[in-house]
């Protein structure tokens, strides 16, 4: 269970984020979504210890984000951020062997290679293993990030926006994989999204925030309404039922 | 879509052995032109009366001075590389050198005729400050596309060179300045190269780091994700740097571009495993400076030119061709 209690963030005197109480229950995908700007990637980022909150404070699994060592929480919670760009030309073998690093601290022995096998071969990345990042698509990128922090073994994995930039039928993939991450191996998942209806057919909760609140937090059935979703888009809205039961946004 | 299947052969392991039979092959070749650097000179040291004593006091210290600079400043210029996440930068294009040799001149002004110690730590500590200068410089300016980088850090450097060089005018010691600044081995005698010997350890504790590095290279967000401690593991590079940079400076001067183009072309060649690499970038470090200095001892004889003309045509040339080719692969 991840528990905010009263978490702000103030990045001026006009803009900040919270006071946000929020309880995200262990167990499946909770998808944050809303409009640009209302907090969400700030949320998570601060959830995954990378930004510093000014009041409140967070637990994951019990242990306070603020206070645990860096270390420990590297073995509970892992965090991928959406803009991942470095220099060091690393093949994706080598770049989901990372995700081993809080064990090893880089010296992978051999049940580390067995783990790290595991999770290539779990993201169908086994083809790929030895060539550069350089040189992937950007969906074959993005499934080796998301092998990287899965391999990191962790019950909660943050994802800010797994999505961007990928078409419709990788979208459909990373996300089935995900929905295989939390059932096979039992893990948290939270991620950002931004299309309603993705967040609509793969997620167990959906976290809604606006102006830097949650405005909404439940099932996909009790988010999924005409007067919820126009409220928190702005915009008209209709939710009218999909093919298998689920209910699908229209918005133009 | 089977998660559990680790059956079937793996070639691959994720990370590469540090010790590669083909390093030998490195070895040797780096080896013969440390012997040739041994024999080279205007000395007969073969043929005359006193050749083995001028053999142990000029030839053996001066090539043990090449193998030490070339190895530490070649790797000084990779952890620079990862630790700013850009391919173009060294200590002498983030201003590093200048601030080291503003730190020697400082100490030549404060004490009047300071022992070779003193100066070293005067240099060590202006390198460093003037290292995380450069690094607080970067983490406020958003631009950090791959040419603005260094291009901060050259124009760093030579705002911090020209205050070097009034302050040299004002206390007359101009000479010592250009002296030092056209780096050269020609001071690496017996007697004066042993400092040297410091770097070594830099060397060791660069070996012993290279995972952390390696993490810090992914940038901040995946090494703090993965329980890296990013600011310490900075301040530690950038301290390993700052006496690397500093004692190199003192002994020998200024090395241009070294640091710079040995990492990029053991990355060509090899990718980006840094610890299996870090024997490679060692290695050529030391080959392309010992055939630099050979080079700049025979290109005049019987006189010879500072290495440093050398290793910057070289090197300039180098890294307009790395230049191209990024462009060519679409420059990112």
């Amino acid at each position: 269970m991840i528990q905010l209690s009263k978490v702000l963030k103030r990045y001026s005197s006009e803009v900040s984020i919270g006071p946000v109480d929020l309880e995200i229950p262990s167990g499946g995908i909770t998808a944050l979504v809303g409009p640009n700007g209302a907090g969400k990637s700030t949320m998570l980022t601060m959830i995954g210890r990378l930004l510093g909150m000014d009041e409140g404070s967070i637990t994951i699994a019990g242990y306070d984000v603020a206070s645990t060592k860096s270390r420990d929480l590297a073995t509970i919670v892992s965090i991928l951020r959406q803009e991942n760009h470095f220099i060091t030309r690393l093949t994706v073998r080598q770049l989901v062997g990372f995700g081993r690093f809080p064990y090893s601290q880089g010296r992978l022995n051999r049940d580390d290679e067995a783990i790290i096998s595991r999770y290539i071969d779990f993201l169908d990345l086994r083809e790929l293993e030895t060539r550069y990042l350089d040189e992937l698509s950007g969906g074959q990128r993005q499934r080796a990030y998301v092998a990287m922090v899965l391999c990191q073994e962790t019950d909660y994995v943050l994802l800010d926006e797994p999505l961007n930039n990928l078409d419709i039928a990788h979208s459909v993939t990373m996300m089935r994989h995900l929905r295989a991450a939390a059932a096979e191996f039992d893990r948290t998942i939270i991620v950002v999204l931004h299309d309603i209806n993705f967040a609509a057919a793969y997620a167990d909760y959906i976290c809604a925030m606006k102006d830097g609140a949650i405005a909404e937090f439940g099932p996909p059935s009790a988010i999924m309404r005409d007067g919820v979703l126009s409220t928190l888009f702005n915009t008209d809205i209709t939710v009218i039922p999909g093919p298998n039961g689920r209910p699908v946004a229209i918005y133009f | 879509m089977t998660g559990l299947t680790t059956a079937g052969p793996r070639a691959p392991r994720a990370r590469s052995r540090l010790f590669d039979p083909r390093v030998l092959l490195g070895v040797l070749v780096v080896a013969a032109l440390l012997v040739a650097s041994l024999f080279v000179g205007v000395y007969d040291v073969l043929g005359s009366a006193d050749g083995w004593q001028m053999f142990l006091i000029t030839r053996v210290p001066r090539t043990i001075a090449l193998v030490l600079a070339g190895a530490a400043m070649a790797m000084s210029g990779l952890v620079m590389q990862l630790l700013t996440q850009n391919r173009f930068v060294e200590p002498t294009t983030t201003g590093t050198t200048e601030w080291a040799g503003l730190g020697l001149l400082a100490t030549m002004i404060a004490f009047p005729n300071p022992p070779l110690l003193v100066r070293m730590v005067g240099a060590v500590l202006f390198a460093f400050l003037g290292t995380m200068v450069f690094f607080a410089f970067l983490r406020r300016v958003t631009l950090r596309s791959s040419l603005i980088v260094p291009l901060v850090g050259i124009m760093l450097g030579a705002v911090v060179g020209s205050i070097s060089t009034f302050v040299a005018l004002q206390t007359n010691t101009l000479q010592s300045l250009g002296v030092w600044f056209a780096g050269s081995f020609v001071g690496a005698i017996e007697g004066q190269y042993e400092v040297l010997w410091i770097v070594a350890l830099v060397v060791i504790a660069i070996f012993l780091v290279a995972d952390r590095l390696t993490v810090a290279g992914l940038g901040e967000d995946i090494a703090t994700n993965v329980g890296l401690n990013y600011h310490r593991i900075v301040m530690l590079g950038t301290g390993l740097i700052a006496i690397a940079t500093g004692v190199v400076t003192v002994v020998v001067g200024n090395l241009p571009f070294l640091g710079l183009i040995v990492p990029n072309i053991v990355s060509m060649l090899r990718g980006d495993d840094l610890r299996s690499n870090l024997p490679w970038v060692a290695l050529l470090g030391i080959g392309v400076v010992t055939a630099c200095d050979i080079l700049a001892r025979t290109i005049i004889m019987p006189f010879e030119v500072p290495v440093s003309l050398i290793l910057g045509i070289v090197g300039a040339a180098v890294f307009i061709g790395l230049l191209l080719r990024q462009r060519r692969r679409g420059s990112r």
